[in-house]
């Protein structure tokens, strides 16, 4: 296994994540390097030649990111988006909690780059107890100087405040991230104008993933050109944490080096299968990533290749599913993800996630129709590139891929009014009508806060 | 729900402690969450006296609290019970058993899916993905993360949490 950068000191014995320890690991030396010899545009260039890319989803190279910001701006504001929600990942929660300082470092290089004077973490609302952990932290760096009004006496301010949501999938979208900060609904803005013009309270604004983040002490201390060599350059280079969950031996994060492929991921690093059963189908990338069959286990794992394959590395939540599991079922279960979590603001997407839980759920019990198919293959497509965010293109990814690479068990279910599969399941709420949500007793959420 | 309770706004306390934090934003509104949680910590929910007293302390009307306290899948405008039990059911627990998980707990309880027992001691809810999918399945209650359950583990823990002495506030 290649050198780990971002879990460097996960497994050094002992390792508590405290300031005394980061520091004995050479923390807070890239900061210090970086007050005493380069000037923010530098930076900027460091991390545009390391050729880092987006640890959130989109994969946007970092510091072309950074460099959208306008000449003439005055205040500026940096967020490190830590409201990780995407099914299947749990990354950063881990990296926020084994090594926070890391965190925090990459925060104030981030701040110092852009011209930043204030920083947010929006924290995920259920992450209570890493909310406590990158407090103390947070705490811990104010008293050591390295946070707050001159910087180790280098004449930098940065002020950190520490953000938690509480409870909305959307709030990662980055956009949306930005109008929870400012006290507002979760609701992605309509962009242009992107946060790098007009971000939090309108001002030019960067938000970053926090594995994003966490690499740039390393980016700093080590050099681009270590940074750029590693992993599958020249577009994908660097390490990526990856999350395994589903039906394998070891499931986990594993940092490794962009470019190996799924099946080293799935067979030698999380242990294959577990319960001696073959696989039969893998989301690459998260949820809103298009689902993946064996056929695919030796793609490499790097951002282009994802992509040209048909699907996205996304977040890096890699779910592994057996021969025993329905995948109408699957489909089924992320659509009312999709179908809860929506925000509301476009139509395509609330009623269009709503509709396609109800037609999967009707398909899953027996009681699908012939042209349910078609037909949800149009609706698809009258969702994808219709809505102001990113969720739109999500939620059709499920059914789009499940629809591709399993046809033959969707009309089964249909053909035989029943499960193909032999799932004895339960659903949340039994389907009604033809499934429109405009149906009576229509699930629909954003009214029916009543329950909460 | 109880008279005195409904009525129960932010206590002097909270109201400082929301002042202090809205003043180091550069914008009042965005301690706006902040504050719904302190109502929520204070009273178990978001009772309107509450709410009213949040965009009291940062100038916003009843109705852009409203708004945001809407919005929010962990702001509770009805009382919850003392645990608030949320079993993740998203497909990477629901791959690793959350379904059976949900019934166990539903007969258990003797609740389903978004009630409150009668002793309101307990609320049973399903919540979409904790991030927490490699110790699947997991349920959190209150704060805290319970992973890699299994049936005898949800039983031991419902049985402690059942002789545990009420911790509700007044």
């Amino acid at each position: 296994m290649a050198e780990a950068i971002i879990f460097r000191n996960r497994d050094i014995p002992g390792y508590t994540g405290s300031l005394a320890d980061y520091e004995r690991q050479q923390g807070y030396q890239a900061l210090r390097l970086m007050l005493d010899k380069y000037p923010p545009p530098e930076v900027i260039e460091l991390v545009k030649r390391s050729g880092l890319r987006g640890r959130g989803g989109a994969g946007f190279p970092t510091g072309m990111k950074w460099s959208f910001l306008p000449k003439d701006r005055t205040v500026t504001y940096l967020c490190c988006n830590a409201d990780e929600s995407e099914p299947g990942t749990f990354k950063d929660r881990e990296i926020m909690t084994v090594d926070p300082h890391q965190m925090i470092e990459g925060i104030i290089i981030a701040s110092y780059a852009i011209g930043a004077r204030a920083a947010f973490i929006y924290m995920r609302g259920e992450f209570a107890k890493e909310a406590a952990i990158v407090e103390r932290a947070i705490r811990e760096a104010d008293g050591a100087g390295y946070l707050g009004r001159n910087i180790l006496g280098k004449g930098f301010d940065l002020e950190l405040h520490q953000y938690r949501g509480a409870g909305a999938y959307i709030c990662g979208e980055e956009t949306a991230l930005l109008e929870s900060i400012e006290g507002k609904r979760g609701y992605p803005r309509s962009k242009p104008p992107f946060p790098a013009v007009y971000g939090l309270y309108g001002k030019p604004t960067v938000v970053n993933n926090v594995e994003t983040l966490a690499n740039l002490p390393h980016i700093l201390r080590r050099g681009p050109e270590w940074y750029a060599a590693i992993g599958s350059p020249p577009k994908s280079p660097g390490t990526r944490v990856f999350s395994v969950s589903g039906h394998v031996k070891r499931p986990g994060n594993y940092e490794v080096p962009m470019g190996i492929t799924f099946r080293e991921l799935i067979f030698d690093l999380a242990g294959g299968m577990k319960n001696g059963r073959p696989m039969k189908a893998f989301i690459p990338g998260g949820a809103s990533a298009a689902f993946f069959t064996p056929a695919h286990l030796d793609i490499k794992m790097d951002f282009d290749e994802v992509a040209k394959a048909g699907s996205m590395l996304g977040s890096g939540g890699v779910t592994v599913m057996d021969d025993s599991v329905c995948m109408v079922w699957a489909a089924a279960n992320l659509l009312h993800f999709f179908h809860h979590e929506s925000c509301g603001k476009c139509t395509p997407c609330r009623e269009g996630s709503t509709w396609l839980w109800r037609m999967l759920q009707r398909i899953d019990r027996g009681q699908g129709r012939k042209a349910d198919l078609d037909l949800m293959t149009t609706l698809c497509g009258n969702i994808g590139g219709r809505t102001v965010c990113a969720f739109g293109d999500a939620e059709i990814a499920p059914v789009l891929s499940t629809l591709q690479h399993f046809r033959a068990e969707y009309e089964a279910h249909i053909d035989r009014h029943e499960c193909v599969m032999g799932h004895a399941r339960r659903g949340t709420a039994p389907p009604e009508g033809d499934g429109r949500p405009s149906d009576a007793g229509a699930p629909i959420r954003f009214v029916g806060h009543e329950t909460r | 729900m109880n008279e005195t309770q409904s009525k129960k706004g932010l206590s002097a306390t909270a109201r400082r402690e929301l002042q202090e934090l809205a003043a180091r934003y550069p914008v009042k509104r965005t301690a706006l969450l902040h504050g719904l949680r302190l109502v929520q910590e204070e009273a178990g929910y978001l009772t309107e006296a509450g709410m009213r007293d949040v965009a009291d302390v940062l100038e916003l009307t009843p109705h852009e609290v409203y708004d945001v306290a809407t919005f929010y899948t962990m702001l509770h405008l009805r009382p919850k019970g003392e645990y608030l039990l949320q079993v993740c059911r998203t497909l990477p627990c629901a791959l690793c058993g959350a379904e059976s998980l949900l019934a166990h707990l539903e007969e258990r309880l003797g609740i389903r899916d978004g009630e409150t027992t009668p002793d309101g001691k307990f609320t049973l809810m399903t919540v979409e993905c904790l991030a927490a999918c490699d110790k699947a399945p997991v349920m959190q209650v209150n704060d805290d993360y319970y992973e890699s359950l299994t049936l005898e583990r949800v039983d031991q823990l419902i049985e402690q949490w059942r002789r545990a002495p009420s911790k509700r506030h007044g």
